[in-house]
């Protein structure tokens, strides 16, 4: 639970603080692991599956989310070269 | 083993939608013609609400039900589909996008939708809120060539990854404390066990407070909802300021009412200073904005702040009301997007309000359906913005909150002045330039129905209210 805690916390303060996108990426995968090791944790202490079963569908949605949000970086880099996040502001208000 | 398959009348629209969006995605292979996709669409659609009816029941061990509260919300998201693919029709082949597979994921993210209006487990509600969230991320980026259409979908992807991130958190924890993730089965363990006042069952529902809070775009989680609004085509603008916020509705009200119902004093007093914001943020920023996407984007943060009202008021009158409001907001909300796509014609975006100068002169009939939308969007009656409002507002007011609702009232006077603002353009000044409209027969269809329905639930609204009530029996 401690190790998950930390490993959530590192993924949220690198997803606000980083500014490049994969890094960003990055610490999303974090927050999700950190959920996961939380969920087979809990799930061995309460000799419950359905802990597991839920690590295992967050593992398959983050891999459906990893190529879908690589997929718009591309579409994005082939727009403008760069991969700062400050440099992407082509809306202001 | 003895593997026994579970009644599946239950689950019957959802495993219509699958195959629908999947034969949408055989078949363009093989037709070129995109428009008889959309036709298809809508034909199906109309077939998977035919099943919706008579589909009652739980099933998979209770963790899938379909109730009065999930149908209501499926037809907002029936609705919201058909209308959203009229007004694409034309619009995409302006923008140059005129592919199949739009139709299959805009099915595929209101299947997800479904899901989550059904969804009586939080594993299924998290992989409903996926399969939607994962389409509209594509939806929003499908312009390619254009930056703009990039950069809201990355922006929307960033801050949906990291708010469903939360949700799983809030899922751990509230797993970890109850060792079930049944929605029925959590609420009669806090009871039972008298958790309530428990700091972890706390920080589980302050994490889903944040999860939701970004779905529905409530400040202080509506950053990404301006540029993901104005960046994205506009008919999947049309589409997800009206989808994934009823469905962000359907899961706050059957968590917070049934689940959390025991702790219904900590989470009330968390979304009050969300909904006073969100109207707050959203109606005095609109005053700032030149462009009429970006205007919506941000009325429709403080329509959600209102909404929010309802489920603060916490009984089956306040989800009633909230229920009608989505619904009227589904209508008026595409009715108004329709108008907006209506101006973008070839080589000409249309989005900044100062193109509506003088239309009253140039385009009569398309100027009073916008002064119809803006009317009922302000909440004047005899439309049924009004209605709306006045149902949320009596529900708050029954429950105790009448300060509440002279907050509203007083922000939805400020959004009367960015509203009308369009309808004075249109009617006062003098026009400066030639705007054009595109002609297409499916957006004159989607906006006649729209405005009708407005005018229709303004004058006579006692047919939707009662059905709303009717749903929620048994909730």
């Amino acid at each position: 639970m401690v190790l998950s805690t930390a490993v959530f916390t590192i993924g949220v303060f690198g997803f606000l603080s980083r500014k490049n996108i994969i890094i960003i990426f990055m610490s999303i995968e974090l927050m999700l692991n950190a959920v996961n090791i939380n969920l087979i944790s809990l799930s061995h202490y309460l000799q419950d599956l359905r802990g597991q079963i839920l690590a295992f569908f967050v593992i398959a949605v983050a891999a459906a989310e990893a190529a879908i949000g690589l997929a718009i970086v591309i579409a994005l880099f082939r727009n403008k070269a760069t991969a700062h996040v400050d440099e992407i502001h082509e809306m202001k208000g | 083993m003895n593997l026994q398959l579970p009644p599946l009348g239950p689950i019957m629209p959802e495993i219509f939608m699958t195959s629908l969006a999947l034969i949408l995605l055989m078949a363009d292979l093989f037709i070129k013609k995109k428009e008889v996709l959309a036709g298809a669409s809508i034909l199906g659609v109309l077939v998977v609400a035919y099943t919706l009816i008579g589909s009652s029941g739980s099933t998979f061990g209770g963790m899938f039900i379909s109730d009065g509260y999930s149908s209501f919300f499926k037809a907002i998201f029936f609705i919201n589909l058909i209308l959203s693919v009229l007004i694409s029709i034309k619009y995409i082949r302006i923008e140059r996008v005129n592919f199949g597979e739009y139709y299959s994921l805009i099915a595929l993210s209101t299947l997800g939708m479904m899901i989550m209006a059904s969804a009586a487990d939080l594993i299924v509600l998290y992989l409903g809120l996926e399969l939607m969230a994962l389409s509209t991320y594509i939806l929003a980026g499908f312009i390619r060539y254009d930056i703009k259409s990039n950069e809201a979908a990355l922006k929307y992807f960033l801050l949906g990854a990291f708010s469903s991130a939360f949700l799983l958190y809030g899922i751990s924890l509230i797993y970890g404390l109850t060792g079930t993730t049944s929605i029925k089965a959590i609420a009669s363990f806090i009871s039972e066990k008298g958790l309530v006042g428990n700091p972890a069952l706390s920080l589980s529902m302050t994490l889903f407070v944040v999860a939701f809070g970004f779905k529905i775009a409530a400040v202080p989680f509506h950053m990404w909802a301006p540029d993901a609004y104005e960046g994205a085509p506009t008919s999947i603008t049309a589409f997800m300021s009206v989808g994934p916020k009823a469905a962000g509705f359907a899961v706050l009200g059957r968590v917070f009412m049934i689940a959390f119902a025991s702790i219904k004093f900590e989470w009330t007093f968390l979304l009050i200073p969300l909904s006073i914001l969100s109207m707050a943020i959203g109606n005095i920023v609109a005053l700032a904005q030149s462009n009429i996407k970006r205007m919506l984007a941000y009325s429709s943060i403080a329509h959600a702040g209102y909404a929010l009202i309802g489920v603060i008021a916490a009984n089956t009158d306040g989800v009633a009301s909230m229920m009608n409001y989505l619904m009227i907001y589904a209508f008026m909300n595409i009715g108004a997007f329709a108008v907006v796509i209506m101006l973008r014609t070839e080589g000409f975006k249309g989005e900044n309000i100062t193109d509506y100068e003088g239309l009253a002169k140039t385009h009569p009939f398309l100027s009073a359906l916008m002064l119809i939308f803006m009317f009922s969007l302000t909440g004047i009656p005899p439309t049924a913005g009004f209605i709306g409002k006045l149902y949320v507002f009596m529900s708050a007011i029954n429950a105790g909150y009448t300060w509440l609702v002279l907050v509203a009232v007083v922000f939805s006077v400020i959004s009367a002045y960015f509203y009308l603002r369009i309808v004075m353009y249109m009617y006062m000044r003098e026009p400066k330039i030639e705007v054009g409209t595109s002609k297409s027969g499916t957006l004159g269809v989607a906006l006649g129905v729209t405005a009708v329905m407005v005018l229709a639930i303004g004058v006579y609204p006692k047919c939707l209210v009662e059905l709303a009530r009717a749903a929620l029996s048994g909730f």
